[in-house]
């Protein structure tokens, strides 16, 4: 991975600590939060938290997509599955352990339905096109990362004629997340940490808005180790200067005005609902995409009958909180005792981005006694 | 540990964790109303299943150890005994095949025991309408595999299904074998001891994955399938009396392995992952996947437990045979935390390796 290594060095890695360490105010906390799951693994995976001070803490944002999904979508999926012999279901990895109401993916194909697991929504396509026979079903998450090659994958489908591929459209549009988010009362936050890889589909200027009306300042921020520090460097420096800007960490990747060709795929393909519902944070207006009337017939909420119903969130899980910021994963009342990785109640402990199932693996004991017991 | 008063903020969230703790300590119970992947794939949820409804229902000593192979005192001599069942797709793979990964595996059960592998038994399951032409060249390569183990299948059977019913071939392989020397167990593993891997790990785990051709990569990769038998007795009489315990790393990878060593002796394992040999190409496929190479199965890799003062020792003997040229000492039992597997990261932070919950999932973004 010598592509990689150079944003992995250790040396830096300190350099960098140091410096974050010098622009902390004493006695003063910071609290920023990152948005997308890939950072919380990033920090998780490398153990980041141990080159940040104290006083600097990361809390978990919205941006794991499959932790956002709701039950009554993930119930509506498998009703999809189970609607005739003749349907694959196709989805990503991360979707096949999410509990919908009854249950979840990986239980309705221990039950019999045809649930495959995908790398893309192309290897959907090419599922359908082997099976000209069956009716091949792509349930499509993410936020503008994945948005695209939906939309791309429908363009080759609708170009090349094939008629038993459909997509069940679920993906969801960051800013509203984010909005909700800063519309919290309960919010207390320093600086976002902006979703690297949704930005190279949207750019940067989407963003300006919560510097310049909420006050607080995001940098685009890569996924490698040294990107996270970096954009933690250029928060702190934001703050230390009173500055309250939108700044590109990640510009080797991140165009600032987005990737024209991507949303003209979305565009052409798909537009705004008036509402979704969001797991824990509940229905907002205009944050999640649905396929145009004249891609109906790739449309898979049209071509099949959906239960639809909405499964509410089980009480004692506070995902919506903990997906805020406003809890700590350990604050959940269910965290590790009733909801764990090989149980999850919630979508943040099914996930390997998901905020609590990074907790619980990676976090379980403090990060002193670790440092600690990994020094002696 | 820090003797600074704790905040009540610091203390909830200890408290919590030992909340956690002593849930997991508690007798695991499968929930699940049908068997999903998960219980198959090696981690938490094989384990669930194999404590909970087959340790429980079967319970005897020699089952209890949960170790690859059962020491068994037949006239007083000792026996080692295993069995393993084999799926895997594509049949045919780069470095190897079904029939070849039947018997190195049952090899290697034996040998990480510390036995001498003897005799083997091969059972089939075959689905109407498989290719004979494909079941003569598996059972070729069954019969080379274990004439360069040296042992013999001795016994066998075989069933058909239906079309439909399984997917083409499986092989279910029983060895035998002797117990020259002390039986290995991870019950004799100490503080201090040292953590060696045989090889490079994930070869065989990606080389699969990628021979299915969903993902559309291409790497210069063969799966590591080997029997070891070679390199543990190697192993075994250049330190005798200090090898610990051995296991070789198949489904769930060598993290599964250290977890499973951790919570047998109650101790901790520190794992150094600068230290842990992998190729690039299975490193760089793992990082577009989002699976981490700890987890991917090996099939010709072991995991050995050394005594720390003799693990130059160890590592000089199994780099010296051809099969572990490429082992590491890549971490140290500790007595804290017990049960657990920090992983000090090749960024020089550190994390709990814990065991994986169902199969690998690869993440989206």
């Amino acid at each position: 991975m010598r592509f990689v290594d150079e944003y992995r060095d250790a040396e830096q890695a300190h350099v960098l600590s140091a410096r974050i360490a010098a622009l902390c105010e004493p006695g003063r906390h910071y609290k920023f939060m990152e948005v997308c799951g890939g950072h919380t693994h990033t920090i998780y995976k490398h153990g980041l938290e141990d080159y940040l001070p104290e006083s600097v803490q990361l809390v978990h944002g919205p941006g794991c997509p499959v932790c956002v999904i709701p039950m009554g979508r993930v119930d509506d999926a498998v009703a999809i599955a189970r609607a005739d012999p003749d349907v694959i279901l196709t989805s990503f990895g991360d979707m096949m352990r999410v509990p919908g109401g009854t249950g979840s993916f990986l239980d309705a194909k221990a039950a019999g339905a045809d649930i495959r697991m995908v790398y893309s929504p192309l290897d959907a396509l090419k599922i359908a096109k082997r099976n000209p026979d069956r009716r091949v079903v792509f349930m499509a998450i993410g936020f503008e990362t994945t948005a695209p090659s939906t939309a791309m994958t429908v363009l080759r489908a609708a170009a090349e004629g094939i008629g038993n591929f459909s997509v069940f459209c679920n993906h969801v549009t960051i800013i509203p997340g984010i909005k909700a988010i800063l519309d919290s009362p309960d919010l207390r936050l320093d600086g976002f940490l902006g979703p690297g890889h949704v930005s190279t589909v949207i750019g940067c200027r989407p963003y300006e808005f919560i510097a310049a009306e909420y006050g607080k300042p995001l940098v685009c921020a890569g996924f490698e180790p040294l990107d996270v520090l970096q954009s933690v460097h250029m928060l702190l420096e934001q703050l230390d200067e009173g500055r309250s800007e939108v700044e590109n960490q990640y510009a080797r990747v991140v165009p600032w005005d987005g990737n024209p060709r991507a949303l003209e795929a979305i565009g052409k393909v798909m537009e705004l609902r008036p509402y979704f519902e969001w797991r824990g944070l509940g229905f907002i207006s205009h944050s999640a995409l649905r396929m145009r009337d004249d891609y109906a017939r790739y449309d898979a909420e049209r071509i099949f009958d959906l239960p639809g119903v909405r499964v509410a969130d089980p009480k004692a899980c506070q995902c919506g909180e903990v997906l805020k910021g406003v809890l700590e994963p350990w604050e959940c009342k269910v965290f590790g005792t009733a909801c764990t990785p090989e149980t999850p109640i919630g979508t943040c402990m099914v996930s390997s981005e998901g905020a609590c199932a990074a907790y619980y693996n990676f976090g379980r004991f403090t990060r002193e006694r670790v440092k600690e017991a990994a020094r002696a | 540990m820090t003797t600074e008063p704790m905040t009540p903020r610091a203390s909830r969230e200890e408290q919590v964790l030992e909340r956690i703790e002593r849930a997991r300590r508690r007798r695991p119970r499968v929930r699940e109303e049908r068997v999903t992947l998960a219980h198959g794939a090696g981690g938490k949820a094989t384990q669930t299943l194999v404590e909970a409804l087959f340790v429980e229902a079967f319970r005897n000593p020699a089952l209890e150890t949960l170790d690859d192979g059962a020491v068994l005192s037949v006239d007083g001599g000792r026996l080692v005994f295993t069995t393993d069942s084999h799926v895997v797709s594509p049949l045919f793979f780069p470095g190897g095949d079904i029939g070849e990964l039947a018997v190195n595996g049952t090899v290697n059960d034996l040998a990480v025991c510390g036995a001498r592998p003897l005799y083997l038994s091969a059972g089939f399951v075959l689905e109407e309408g498989f290719p004979v032409d494909d079941l003569r060249r598996i059972v070729a390569s069954m019969a080379d595999a274990a004439a360069r183990a040296g042992v013999s299948i001795v016994t066998g059977d075989t069933k058909v299904v239906e079309r439909g019913k399984a997917d083409g071939c499986f092989i279910t392989t029983s060895g035998i074998g002797v117990l020259d020397g002390e039986a290995l167990s991870a019950s004799a593993v100490r503080p201090g001891d040292a953590i060696l891997v045989s090889g490079p790990i994930g070869d065989h785990g990606v080389t699969v994955m990628l021979a299915r051709g969903e993902l559309d990569l291409e790497a210069d990769l063969t799966s590591d399938t080997a029997a070891l038998h070679g390199l543990t007795a190697a192993l075994l009489d250049a330190v005798p009396g200090g090898v610990r315990m051995m296991r070789d790393a198949t489904r769930g990878g060598v993290a599964t392995v250290l977890n499973e060593i951790a919570q047998a002796s109650g101790l901790g394992v520190v794992l150094d992952e600068a230290a842990v040999p992998v190729r690039p190409a299975v490193a760089g496929a793992c990082e577009l996947l989002g699976i981490e190479p700890l987890y991917v199965a090996c099939e010709g890799r072991f995991v050995a437990v050394v005594d720390g003062d003799r693990a130059g020792a160890a590592l000089d003997a199994l780099r010296g045979h051809p099969l572990g040229a490429g082992a590491a000492l890549v971490g140290t039992v500790r007595d804290d935390p017990p049960g657990l597997v920090l992983l000090r990261t090749a960024f020089g932070g550190t994390r709990i390796a814990d065991m994986l919950v169902g199969d690998p999932l690869p993440r989206i973004c």
